[in-house]
């Protein structure tokens, strides 16, 4: 063991001497987490949306969808409505940009005329939602209205049914269902996504460097030292694992005090980092056993990082885009590790990560076994 | 040290064929050989770095092998190709191959400052090494082989590339060693080196042992045969050839222009020699008989071939 901190040590010390390592390991994942942070965590929070509302019909129907039906939603905080006396005036604001569209209702609506959406160009987000909600209103009604042809006289007055369908006038169109407990802030994920992503990255040093040492000539004296093959390997993956850990401990504070990321339990995180950083460690080792010189192994390694760091959600939540991608995202340690702070998020204990973790310790174990067994064959010169 | 039948094959290469030599305490111990001659598969096997097909090495009475991890301790390797971290400073490359050899803190630290006195880097010693010389960084890649007080060291062509002056002191750091009973294992091309350090020298050629004993004994084999060194405007190869059919010389090998051929009495046979060269001569050296002599008339090669 003493000699396994021994060349870790001496790696760690070159490693530290060179820039790069903190731009890599430090600089560029906070970076890219809080420039990730400032765009998507402004289009993840919108400002509601704003729309004009031109009643022309000013029936008992048209009223219950001006005055009970968008205010509802209005409260909810998701839109913003202005009422207004005309249709010029209402398509005036949409093309104007000052709302985000205008709902229309024509004299006649229902029976004889509907609801317009006059669309601001500037915001097509806006105008489908404004025809999500008109769109809902209509079905809702003409449901309201089968029901009613469908009662037979004397079943009630008209009244009631009126008082009726106005009770059922209200649909539920929005509705926030996102779990709050299982899904990660934007803060959180954008700054794990990054700190996985470029873990793959400071991790790479430890390994490849055994491909150094034959370069430089130095292997042939550790080799000729007296101390076991395996030795040198485990130093070797030791400094992999270290520089691993320095890089997320610092990620995982800075990124906590910087950005407002909330990682979750400490005893869960560091559980997660530490299997992280063994999946990501044992990659890499397997990347460098193939590779003949250190430039190989630096650009294989790169390439494996990228593509594992895109399909794992490191950049975005890729199983959000569900179907084959969503299964093919477990194939990354990046993915797992991502889903072991979800399943920590909103407040769950530490043994909520344990599955994860255990994926991650599997990826683990079968990279470094293999790793091992073909790096072996390059400490014998 | 002690090396019996070494064998080892690259595929159909042999590169090393039922090599045997020892080496006794305090003795300087030459292994001359061309490129390729199997010199340095020879000291990798012996300083454990490499297997042997067959054969065996002991060194302090104990088996080398790669896996005898205690063994080794014995050995001091200082390889070929430097082998030294250029981001560490020189004091810092010694004290991780002090440790890494088992030296405890407090004797690393003595042994270090010990060290860098012999071979003169003292002043320079918290400087980076990429910032050495190439002599300095020979001299630190011999000293990192040092640190643990080997009782073999095993030197593989540790003055390749070496300005004199470095070289000169690299062979007095060695000649100390072997004065305060260190056994050493030389390797080298450069006679002069072997003449000047070596107690023992076997040469090595094409993986077999052809010949061992002191500088006198190996020189004297060669009889008092002359080196005479002919350079030649033109079709050296021809003259070469006349000059091996012809009864004033034999073994005459070619090196560019140059021609060296041994004579048994050079000052006698040399107005013939010239007589048959012509005027294609342009230089005539001659030299009393020394290793490259042997080396030339037991493998008909130079050593710097």
């Amino acid at each position: 063991m003493k000699t396994i901190l021994l060349i870790a040590g001496k790696d760690l010390r070159q490693r530290l001497r060179d820039r790069s390592a903190y731009l890599q390991a430090i600089v560029l994942p906070l970076a890219l987490a809080f420039i990730y942070n400032l765009i998507f965590g402004s289009a993840a929070t919108p400002r509601p949306f704003e729309y004009a509302v031109a009643d022309l019909d000013r029936g008992l129907v048209s009223q219950a969808f001006t005055n009970q039906v968008l205010p509802s939603i209005e409260q909810d905080g998701y839109i913003k409505i202005r009422l207004v006396g005309t249709r010029e005036e209402a398509a005036s604001l949409a093309k104007e940009g000052t709302v985000d569209a205008a709902f229309v209702v024509q004299q006649g609506f229902p029976s004889t005329a509907g609801i317009d959406i006059v669309a601001s160009p500037d915001s097509p987000t806006g105008v489908e939602v404004a025809r999500s909600i008109a769109r809902s209103f209509v079905s809702e009604l003409n449901a309201v209205q089968l029901a009613v042809a469908a009662t037979k006289p004397g079943d009630a007055t008209q009244d009631e049914l009126v008082q009726r369908a106005l009770a059922t006038a209200s649909p539920l169109l929005v509705r926030d269902i996102s779990a709050q407990e299982k899904i990660l802030s934007l803060q959180t994920y954008f700054a794990a996504g990054m700190a996985v992503f470029f873990l793959f990255f400071t991790v790479q040093y430890g390994v490849s460097s055994i491909l150094d040492e034959r370069n430089l000539g130095t292997l042939v004296r550790l080799l000729a030292a007296p101390i076991p093959a395996r030795t040198i390997l485990a130093g070797k993956l030791a400094t992999s694992f270290l520089l691993g850990l320095i890089s997320m401990a610092l990620l995982v504070v800075a990124t906590s005090l910087l950005m407002g990321a909330e990682w979750g339990d400490p005893a869960g995180v560091a559980l997660l980092i530490i299997c992280g950083i063994l999946a990501a460690t044992g990659v890499t080792a397997v990347v460098a056993s193939l590779a003949r010189t250190p430039e190989s192994a630096g650009s294989w390694q790169a390439v494996t990082a990228v593509v594992l760091g895109l399909l794992g959600g490191a950049f975005f939540p890729i199983s959000q885009v569900g179907g084959i991608m969503s299964t093919l995202s477990l194939l990354t340690p990046h993915a797992w590790f991502l889903r072991g702070l979800s399943d920590m998020a909103g407040g769950a204990s530490a043994l909520a990560v344990l599955p994860s973790a255990a994926a991650l310790l599997a990826f683990a174990a079968a990279t470094i076994g293999i790793a091992v067994i073909r790096l072996s064959k390059v400490l014998q010169p | 040290m002690s090396c019996h039948d070494l064998r080892r094959n690259y595929g159909k290469l042999v590169a090393v064929n039922g090599v045997s030599f020892d080496i006794r305490p305090a003795e300087t111990y030459g292994l001359l050989g061309p490129n390729g001659a199997g010199k340095t598969t020879v000291i990798s096997i012996i300083a454990g770095v490499l297997q042997a097909d067959a054969g065996q090495v002991t060194v302090a009475g104990r088996p080398i092998t790669p896996r005898a991890i205690g063994a080794k301790a014995a050995i001091g390797y200082v390889p070929q190709e430097l082998a030294l971290y250029p981001d560490l400073t020189g004091r810092e490359n010694l004290r991780f191959f002090a440790k890494l050899y088992g030296l405890r803190s407090s004797e690393t630290k003595r042994r270090v400052d010990e060290v860098l006195g012999i071979i003169g880097l003292s002043e320079r010693a918290g400087q980076l090494v990429s910032t050495y010389s190439g002599g300095m960084k020979r001299r630190l890649n011999i000293a990192a082989g040092l640190l643990h007080r080997p009782n073999l060291l095993i030197l593989d062509e540790p003055t390749v590339g070496v300005d004199p002056q470095s070289r000169n002191a690299i062979l007095g750091n060695i000649e100390t060693l072997a004065r305060e009973g260190m056994a050493v294992l030389y390797t080298t091309h450069y006679m002069e080196e072997a003449q000047r350090l070596c107690d023992r020298v076997g040469v090595l050629d094409e993986g077999k042992l052809i010949a061992e004993g002191t500088v006198r004994e190996l020189t004297a084999m060669v009889g008092e045969q002359d080196r005479v060194r002919l350079t030649v405007a033109a079709e050296p190869q021809e003259l070469a050839r006349r000059l091996n059919a012809s009864d004033l010389g034999h073994s005459a090998a070619v090196d560019g222009n140059e021609i060296t051929l041994l004579v048994k009495d050079a000052p006698t046979a040399l107005p013939a020699i010239l007589d048959l060269a012509g005027q294609t001569v342009r230089s005539v050296i001659v030299e009393e008989p020394d290793l490259e002599a042997v080396f030339l008339h037991l493998t008909g090669k130079s050593l710097r071939d």
